[in-house]
């Protein structure tokens, strides 16, 4: 018993002892980085850091774009999922089964295959470069879909929905007054699945905007990727770029980890 | 007499309108879904395929048919085999660690527990964490002079190890990134399935005297087996498709260039990485469409022999 909570304990601290330390290597001078043993407290010099943070690559720019994208993909992937979720859950239509089963399926599909073309989609779209080529492919997904979906054919009473037919609602009025009031905290959640991971997405804005318009984790990344090895800079831009995010996480973990695992048991 | 018809059909306009409304508009609500879908996941995927039969770059405006040289000039190609080799490797080396580390995390976490909520967000905070910062903090922690890996491992004797410069430590260093970032995660979902597993059946074990180990492998794997199927299944279609922890280690470790090559000696290449440096790098989209459907098909090939292995497995999967 004791030695499970020694376990966990010891798990606990490397799950969030990196982060601490990318805090420490913020917060000093390149030189700190050079001591033996090496610092393991704060030092005084975050802010500086940070200012050179800005002055470096375009970081408000970049803080703007990211808020602009997950923001939006956000909206739209709570909107759109509900609404199938809806139709997949208590709509009778045929084919109904099958296009929930392909749904599910292009989940499998590797991403990656796809990359090529879906960048000289964008060329000939005109939209590499801006924000477009990241929020209209991720306006709705699979997940979403399947999550909310879930989270309906259970929590959503169909004698309520029977009730709203009766009162002569139309199915968008039942969207609109039924469904949407009970989704609301599957909704939240999948909210904040979205947001979080399109935050942290990379690879894709990588490859299809310019370094001065970027994400920040675009931007985090040419920070890192300098022909001097400048880790404070590199972690400084990571702390003001990832932890408020994580910090949101640990406010509403209980929640957001609930999603996970509801979404988990019949995945 | 005259008001009678129009009563009627205004009737009937309602009551189609009302047919339209039950029978069609459902399609319209799961329609945005699948309408993005065949226009940003499915005609790429068709494309690929296209592209991948012509001699077809950036810098010219004619797309050559070329059959299936593309495919031939990659099987030749010795490059394409290491960024294999590399993908198998770090996929091995990350992959099945992360999942016995993770079922059993999850087997501590399951039943009466303190500090539950606590635990959980601590085991998924890495998760939340970027891609880029995780690169960014753990290149830090595997520095050669400055790191505090090898700080700590100095202790026990050993010298200073350049993580990145070497095939095997640049492997093992990229799978504690994958790893710390993906074992809280897979453990959630392991545990979510163990609460599925009636209580019953381990107070009559506990009963029969079975220690929690022999419980851990007696019931609860057999009874979450489904579940390890598909995490082991979406893990190994994760792996085959690494990309960015190569691509953002090699520019952190050695300066922006050795990015797309994985390390000056392309000692840590993966395949995805391979495609990126042959279609972003030289903007050779056909070559690069056709290493897109070969990993397309290793994918395939390692996620069906994977499903094989873990379906089969009896019992005792630890």
């Amino acid at each position: 018993m004791r030695l499970r909570y020694l376990t966990l304990i010891a798990v606990a601290f490397f799950s969030a002892f990196p982060l601490y330390y990318s805090v420490v290597v913020a917060s000093r001078h390149n030189s700190a980085l050079a001591q033996v043993p090496p610092p393991l407290i704060p030092g005084g010099n975050f802010f500086a850091n940070v200012a050179r943070v800005f002055d470096t690559v375009p970081f408000g720019l970049a803080l703007a774009n990211s808020v602009l994208v997950a923001g939006s993909i956000s909206i739209a992937v709570m909107f759109f999922s509900t609404l199938a979720g809806f139709a997949f859950a208590k709509l009778r239509f045929r084919g109904k089964n099958i296009m929930l089963v392909i749904t599910v399926a292009t989940m499998m599909v590797p991403a990656q295959l796809g990359i090529i073309p879906l960048y000289m989609l964008m060329v000939k779209l005109e939209w590499t470069g801006t924000t477009y080529a990241l929020i209209v492919p991720a306006l709705v997904n699979a997940f979403g879909v399947f999550f909310m979906t879930q989270y309906l054919s259970r929590a959503l009473p169909t004698e309520l929905l029977e009730a709203g037919r009766v009162d002569g609602c139309t199915t968008w009025g039942l969207f609109w007054r039924v469904v949407l009031p009970v989704a609301r905290p599957a909704a939240a959640v999948l909210g904040m699945l979205t947001f979080m991971s399109a935050w942290n997405d990379y690879f894709w804005p990588l490859v299809v905007l310019n370094p001065d318009n970027p994400t920040v984790q675009v931007a985090l990344s040419t920070l890192a990727s300098g022909y001097v090895n400048d880790y404070v800079l590199g972690l400084a831009g990571t702390a003001i770029g990832t932890l408020p995010l994580v910090a949101v996480f640990a406010l509403f973990g209980k929640q957001i980890i609930g999603g996970i695992m509801q979404g988990a048991v019949k995945g | 007499m005259s008001a009678l018809p129009l009563a009627i059909s205004r009737r009937r306009r309602r009551s189609v309108r009302h047919t339209l409304d039950l029978r069609v508009s459902p399609y319209a609500y799961v329609a945005p879904f699948f309408l993005l879908f065949c226009a940003f996941g499915l005609f790429p995927l068709i494309y690929t395929a296209w592209v991948s039969l012509h001699e077809w770059t950036l810098l010219s405006d004619t797309h050559e048919f070329i059959g299936l040289d593309n495919f031939s000039t990659l099987l030749a190609d010795g490059y394409f085999w290491n960024a294999t080799f590399n993908t198998l490797s770090i996929g091995v080396l990350s992959t099945a660690p992360q999942l016995v580390l993770a079922i059993w995390l999850a087997h501590l976490l399951n039943g009466r527990l303190r500090f539950q909520t606590l635990f959980r967000v601590a085991l998924l905070v890495p998760n939340v964490t970027s891609v880029v910062a995780v690169v960014v903090i753990f290149s830090q922690l595997f520095g050669r002079d400055f790191g505090l890996i090898n700080w700590v491992l100095s202790w026990f004797g050993a010298g200073q190890i350049d993580w990145a410069a070497g095939t095997a430590t640049s492997h093992i260093a990229l799978s504690v990134m994958i790893m710390w970032r993906w074992t809280g995660y897979n453990a959630l979902i392991f545990l979510a399935a163990m609460q599925a597993v009636p209580r019953d059946l381990y107070e009559a074990a506990t009963l029969d005297g079975a220690s929690t180990f022999k419980q851990l492998r007696s019931i609860t794997i057999p009874m979450i087996r489904p579940t390890i199927v598909f995490v082991v299944i979406v893990s190994t279609i994760g792996a085959m498709q690494i990309i960015a922890e190569p691509l953002l280690f090699g520019a952190s470790m050695s300066g922006g260039a050795a990015g797309s090559t994985g390390g000056p000696d392309r000692q840590y290449q993966t395949l995805a990485l391979f495609v990126y440096e042959q279609g972003f790098g030289k903007f050779d989209f056909g070559y690069a469409s056709a290493a897109s459907w070969l990993m397309f098909l290793a994918v395939v090939l390692v996620a069906g022999i994977n499903f094989l292995i873990t379906r089969r497995m009896k019992g005792g999967l630890v």
